[in-house]
């Protein structure tokens, strides 16, 4: 069982926090995160460690956890998560990417934020990172090739960075594009896939609180292989809708080209949520390795995040929209 | 040349024994006895012209010794596939070798090969007769399937599955090359 349900009687947290608390539990965590920090890292009393998102819908949502969205299941270990990647700019070995991805140069770093958005410029990282609180976030990752791994996030809610450049009511779609430079990224030497990288979501589903930037993971900084300094993380998607090393987020009224569906446009849908009834050519997705078990497990719809995200699909025929 | 082509073997079991086979043990399993089995395959299938391009007289018993140890690796790859990749999934493989081309691709291979291996031995060399050395052709077809197999398993980078297909055009070229001359001949 993935999502913890509330059992018939039990209270939940919302129904025994008191609402006027409840609606200020961002004050106390912030509080007392600043307080942790203070006492644990003199001189070091950042409010953004441990934060809560805004818009988690706590309110109506039957997970226990406050916000919403972490999973108690046991993390995937550092290592397999660090040595066993698909980041084809570094090779396209799983254990490429962790031998390679060295000399991918992530200081300085910016992001340029394009197109339909009132408050366009390119970006220095740490000012992108300073406006929005970080969250830390354990999401399930399930890959197209029919493997999954639990990480421990940290990062921001998509949602709220874009917000503060003012997407317009043109902005129907959000482009990303990966970092192109192949003396850094020696993958790239080679045309395997159509460089740089890009991926899109539906703007909905870019709002969607479960969507974020990653910055870091397992608590500290994301490594090179991982997608530093700056990824995607859409949990109900095959892992390859989460874009790593982002230098560009364009929001646009067409829907974006995406680096798989132009690849091979029968086999990687621009939506590619993760569907069991819905097969790859090459794969079932019907189950999944976990990584670190022996066996396969059976695969949920939207990666078992359908309770906080179907409702964006309602209507829409997911056989045809894969 | 045995105990050679059995080291691939006996490292997997090491490093499973010892847990060191990565993230996703069963799949090193998988590629690695996959690998060898075309790796293997290839090489019985040059062991003939080799033979007759250098005269090497010697390497004709060594064809039926690497075929078998290409049919044991290539068991090997089914066993881990089918046994403990997806242990208890047997709705998964068998919507798997129907309708995921390269797995039946791979399984056609293994079906081909089966009968070789059985019909291997001194007797049934006997028996056969002529018809052994027609039913032996298949072993074209399980190498050209076996190679499909590989090519359509990659997402992208087909490079490496293009070198194996590479050297097994030459392989089969090189038989098909004595006929094509002697047919385009001036008479």
């Amino acid at each position: 069982m993935l999502i913890r349900r509330n059992r018939l009687g039990e209270s939940l947290e919302r129904e025994v926090t008191e609402r006027s608390l409840y609606l200020r539990r961002r004050e106390f965590i912030r509080a007392g995160s600043i307080a942790a920090a203070a006492i644990l890292i003199p001189g070091c009393g950042r409010a953004d460690e441990v934060g809560a998102s805004s818009d988690a819908p706590s309110a109506r949502s039957p997970v226990r956890s406050p916000d919403g969205f972490t999973t108690d299941e046991t993390p995937t270990p550092f290592e397999d998560v660090t040595t066993y990647n698909n980041f084809y700019e570094f090779g396209t070995d799983k254990g490429d990417p962790s031998e390679n991805a060295g000399s991918l140069v992530t200081k300085p770093w910016s992001v340029s934020i394009e197109g339909e958005v009132a408050k366009p410029g390119s970006v220095p990282l740490e000012d992108l990172l300073a406006g929005t609180p970080v969250v830390e976030r354990v999401y399930r990752l399930r890959c197209v090739e029919a493997w999954s791994m639990v990480i421990p996030w940290r990062g921001l809610p998509l949602g709220q960075v874009l917000a503060r450049f003012e997407p317009t009511s043109r902005a129907k779609y959000v482009a990303f594009r990966t970092l192109l430079d192949p003396a850094q990224m020696p993958g790239q030497r080679r045309s395997v896939l159509d460089w740089p990288y890009r991926e899109g979501l539906r703007i909905d589903e870019a709002m969607h609180p479960l969507t974020l930037l990653g910055t870091g993971m397992y608590g500290r900084d994301l490594p090179n292989q991982n997608g530093a300094p700056l990824r995607l993380v859409v949990p109900w998607k095959y892992g390859f809708k989460s874009i790593k090393s982002i230098v560009s987020i364009r929001l646009q009224e067409t829907q974006p080209e995406t680096t798989w569906n132009l690849s091979a446009p029968s086999e990687y849908g621009f939506y590619s949520n993760v569907n069991p009834d819905v097969d790859h050519p090459r794969w079932s997705q019907k189950r999944e390795k976990r990584i670190g078990d022996f066996h396969r497990t059976r695969t949920l719809p939207f990666n078992g995040y359908a309770e906080q995200v179907a409702q964006l699909y309602s209507g829409m025929d997911l056989r045809a929209n894969f | 040349m045995v105990a050679a082509a059995l080291a691939p073997a006996a490292w997997l079991a090491v490093s499973a024994l010892r847990g060191t086979l990565g993230a996703n043990p069963v799949e090193t399993l998988e590629h690695t006895t996959g690998q060898w089995t075309l790796r293997l395959l290839l090489a019985t299938l040059a062991v003939t012209p080799l033979r007759r391009a250098f005269g090497w007289a010697w390497l004709a018993p060594c064809r039926r010794t690497l075929g078998l140890l290409a049919f044991g690796y290539c068991c090997l790859h089914l066993c881990v596939y089918a046994l403990v990749d997806l242990w208890g999934a047997w709705d998964t493989l068998i919507e798997d070798v129907l309708e995921r081309p390269y797995i039946t691709a791979g399984f056609t291979g293994f079906l081909l090969l089966l009968p070789l291996a059985i019909t291997s031995t001194r007797a049934w060399m006997r028996r056969l007769g002529r018809r052994w050395v027609v039913l032996h052709r298949l072993v074209y077809a399980a190498a050209v399937a076996g190679c499909l197999h590989f090519l359509w398993l990659v997402k992208a980078d087909v490079l490496e599955p293009l070198v194996y297909a590479g050297v097994l055009a030459l392989l089969l070229g090189a038989r098909v090359w004595p006929y094509l001359r002697r047919a385009f001949a001036p008479a």
